[in-house]
């Protein structure tokens, strides 16, 4: 720690932080704009001159360290001052160099009113101009469906240069020429080809890049603000869900360190327009093999009449990826009630299951947590569309030191370069036995880490690999004191939760897979589009869209979105949080849980509570955890693994295949939504001509 | 005293000074206008009925800032906006003045940045249905049209003052 003095006042900051840091921790603002927290330090727009005691002129404070600056000639500490004249004339120089050729646009522009320049414009700026010759001109550059550009605008901050070659990856974004002809540009006019890429318009600081999809469509002040989790993926990003009226206009990242830092896919901000279009707003029945519009009481008495004359051991229930805590554990006391077990939320057929241990299906280590890995194997996942967050923190991880990092599954840019291993199980055996090399990195590792993706579990060898895996952790040290280094990916955002809840088929039970294949007569789907459900059972959909599982119902009954309702996720590491309504569900859709609640009641198993806060105090009453909101409640590594370890089982030999492969068509909103179907041509195009 | 009384009251004197009041009134220029036939005169600024205004090119002028929405302290303005299909600019794909709601106070017309929105001079506006106040962007466009020549001269007079 080191003594400085910010306008006066001495604080006591680590000497690394450089003048801005400090004087953020003094409680000084200084305003900036290429500076970034999480990106590189570029000291190009020199907003956040301040003034330091001894220096002959202002410095910039975020790439000036607090180490470099010297002490007084007395042994004092080194005094900087950020609000002095001298401070306030050198950044009113700065703001009238930057305005020169930054357009008059602010009223066309989508940036207005949550623009950083414009901010600080009027603190720093003057109202006159002085400049009277031609304003730069700049040719708008192509950066794909979800970014546009004005490069008018642009102040040369490269932010959005440093995001896509440092957070993301890749190497898309470049700035040609210099000084006032400098150019940020792809060069070869073709789209971004990142899965994160519209950060890039939330960390320009100005209206150069702003969101495609939603352009003008909203002004920042009219919108109402809800907290929310996103649903995805099994990361759960936290997010913030911006509304006007009954409509949810955008999607924007919140800060969770612990999750996502600040960013999120794309696929999560702009599903916006998916949560309007398809959409089932009222029941439906199949009359004759068509489905037709139905009122609430004949759709109940549809599912009544069926249930009824079925004997329980012939139905069943699948919870699909998307369903909230409070619906599934509201559908397991309904099936408890009528005494089916058949109930499972696991539709892409992985063998996890609550059996095991709550430590055999969570990513154990954390997702900040991987940011303390010194070995990382990937087995059977593809990290960077399966759970992008996640695989920005390995990145983050290998930038700081690379560790090894080795893959045993599909081939992928995962935007780090890894040690590939193999393709399938039979690698992973190696390893298991000792002869591969990667195996004594692993050993060597103090803190190594194993990702176990769904490609390896989503298959009928799926427990042996899983087995393997977790015998290949115990063998490595990977559970010990203080580091749970056994980790599972998942790719849905309910499962979790469901696993966690024992969703899973009970004594005599068969499996969502099996319970498609006609293993029961009366199928209640929650949600669940993923799955091809064969000809033949009676199946109940409640759901939100229009998609694969509308289309096999012979019931619909129509629900609320992820943002239409209150629910409580737990994402792949086992947080528990929380989203919010920030809308209402469209027509005569209702919230999940109360469609069951009210269902429950025709069936005449009614469910013991009438609102969401009961049920809610009913969860939490059977499952403590689920009150621990924004907690992770660790789960016991070593017992989890020793009993996976245990279970042994035949390896196949069939290479392990990543669960996604499309990343912007993964779940019924994503289908539903324009811009994502967008994305995934040009994804789709991207990867036919690489393999030219 | 009394004496006094009497006489004013017997040469009518009051009577008199009213009739010659009456009388000097009655030659004097009239003051009232014959409304619908005649109008009274309204200043350049006067903030009558709504317009929203093209550019001598035909071009709509708004373009969709949502200004005059966020300022209007009525909240009489309902503003929808998008890309415009044919070449991508910012324009409104709605723009709606509730004329029940409004005040009149003319801070659109202020916040506008590109004269697309003012208070015409028309103040005759008068209809026989609530419905018919709700103003739709046809409507106003129209309004533009009809008064552009009015409303160009006031602006041209205020404008030294802006």
């Amino acid at each position: 720690m080191t003594k400085i003095i910010v306008d006066g006042v001495e604080v006591d900051v680590p000497a690394e932080y450089t003048l801005l840091q400090a004087a953020e921790a003094a409680g000084a603002e200084i305003p900036r704009f290429c500076y970034h927290e999480r990106l590189s330090i570029a000291g190009n727009c020199r907003m956040c001159l301040v003034e330091v005691k001894g220096a002959p002129k202002p410095v910039a404070s975020c790439a000036w360290g607090v180490r470099d600056c010297r002490p007084g000639p007395n042994g004092e500490p080194p005094e900087i001052s950020t609000k002095s004249p001298t401070v306030k004339k050198a950044r009113e120089g700065v703001m009238e160099f930057l305005l020169i050729n930054h357009p008059l646009d602010c009223p066309i522009c989508d940036q207005g009113g949550q623009c950083d320049l414009q901010d600080q414009a009027m603190a720093y700026g003057v109202d006159t101009s002085r400049f009277h010759e031609n304003k730069r001109a700049v040719t708008d550059k192509y950066l794909g469906p979800l970014v546009r550009t004005s490069m008018n605008r642009c102040i040369h901050c490269t932010r959005c240069i440093r995001f896509s070659a440092e957070v993301a990856g890749v190497s898309d974004l470049g700035a040609l020429w210099r000084g006032e002809d400098m150019e940020i540009t792809s060069y070869l006019e073709k789209a971004l080809g990142s899965e994160l890429q519209a950060n890039v318009a939330d960390l320009c600081p100005v209206g150069a890049l702003t969101h495609k999809p939603e352009s003008y469509h909203y002004r920042p002040w009219e919108l109402t603000k809800t907290d929310s989790v996103d649903v995805m993926d099994a990361v759960g990003s936290s997010i913030r869900v911006d509304s006007r009226g009954r409509e949810v206009m955008r999607i924007l990242p919140r800060v969770n360190e612990a999750v996502n830092e600040e960013w999120i896919t794309d696929k999560t901000r702009h599903i916006v327009d998916g949560l309007r279009l398809q959409r089932l707003d009222r029941p439906f029945v199949r009359d004759n093999g068509r489905l037709r519009p139905a009122s609430w009481q004949e759709a109940f008495a549809t599912i009544a009449n069926r249930v009824k004359s079925t004997s329980p051991q012939r139905i069943g229930a699948i919870v699909g990826d998307l369903a909230a805590v409070e619906e599934m554990f509201a559908l397991k006391l309904l099936m408890q009630s009528l005494g089916v077990t058949n109930i499972d939320a696991r539709q892409d057929g992985t063998v996890l299951s609550s059996a095991y241990g709550r430590g055999s299906y969570l990513f154990n280590t954390t997702i900040s947590g991987i940011e303390d890995a010194d070995a990382i194997l990937i087995v059977g996942s593809n990290p960077r569309l399966e759970a992008s967050l996640v695989n920005v923190r390995i990145r983050k991880r290998w930038r700081v030191a690379p560790p090894p990092i080795a893959l045993i599954g599909e081939h992928a840019d995962l935007t780090y370069p890894y040690e590939y291993l193999g393709a399938g199980p039979e690698t992973l055996a190696d390893l298991v036995s000792g002869r591969h090399s990667f195996m004594e990195k692993l050993r060597g590792a103090e803190r190594p880490l194993i990702i176990v993706g769904q490609g390896a579990l989503t298959r009928p060898d799926g427990l042996a690999v899983l087995s393997a895996a977790a015998g290949l952790a115990r063998d490595v040290g990977a559970v010990n004191e203080g580091w749970n280094g056994f980790s599972i990916l998942h790719t849905a955002a309910s499962r979790v939760g469901a696993l966690d809840l024992g969703l899973v088929p009970g004594e005599g039970g068969v499996t969502a897979q099996e319970m498609a294949q006609g293993g029961v007569d009366v199928l209640f789907n929650l949600g669940a589009d993923e799955i091809e459900i064969a000809p033949g059972a009676f199946v109940v959909y409640q759901g939100t869209h229009g998609d694969r599982g509308a289309h096999r119902a012979d019931v619909i009954l129509p629900a609320a979105t992820y943002t239409e309702k209150s629910g409580t996720y737990v994402n792949t590491e086992g947080r528990v949080q929380l989203a919010n309504r920030a809308a209402f569900a469209p027509g005569e859709a209702r919230e999940d849980w109360a469609i069951l609640r009210a269902l429950s009641d025709v069936l005449g198993h009614r469910l013991p509570f009438d609102s969401l806060n009961a049920l809610r105090a009913k969860l939490y009453a059977s499952h403590p955890h689920f009150a621990g909101i924004e907690m992770v409640q660790p789960a016991d590594g070593a017992a989890a693994i020793q009993a996976l370890a245990g279970i042994g089982g035949n390896l196949g030999r069939e290479a392990f295949v990543s669960p996604v492969q499309d990343f912007y068509l993964t779940n019924p909103i994503a289908r539903a939504s324009g811009v994502m179907a967008e994305c995934s041509a040009l994804a789709r195009e991207l990867k036919l001509e690489a393999a030219e | 005293m009394k004496l006094d009384q009497f006489a004013q009251s017997l040469l009518l004197k009051e009577f008199v000074a009213g009739f010659i009041l009456t009388v000097k009134y009655f030659f004097k220029p009239k003051k009232t206008i014959n409304y619908p036939f005649e109008m009274s005169h309204r200043g350049p600024r006067f903030r009558g009925e709504h317009a929203l205004r093209r550019y001598p090119n035909g071009e709509e002028r708004c373009i969709a800032c949502k200004l005059c929405e966020a300022i209007c302290p009525a909240q009489a303005i309902t503003i929808e906006a998008g890309p415009r299909r044919n070449d991508g600019t910012r324009r409104t794909t709605r723009y709606d003045i509730d004329m029940v709601k409004c005040i009149y106070c003319g801070m659109c017309q202020e916040a506008c940045p590109v004269d697309a929105i003012v208070e015409g001079p028309n103040m005759e506006f008068s209809v026989e249905t609530r419905e018919e106040l709700y103003y739709d962007k046809a409507k106003l466009l129209e309004n533009g049209e009809r008064w552009e020549r009015e409303i160009a001269k006031n602006i041209a007079k205020t404008a030294p003052y802006r």
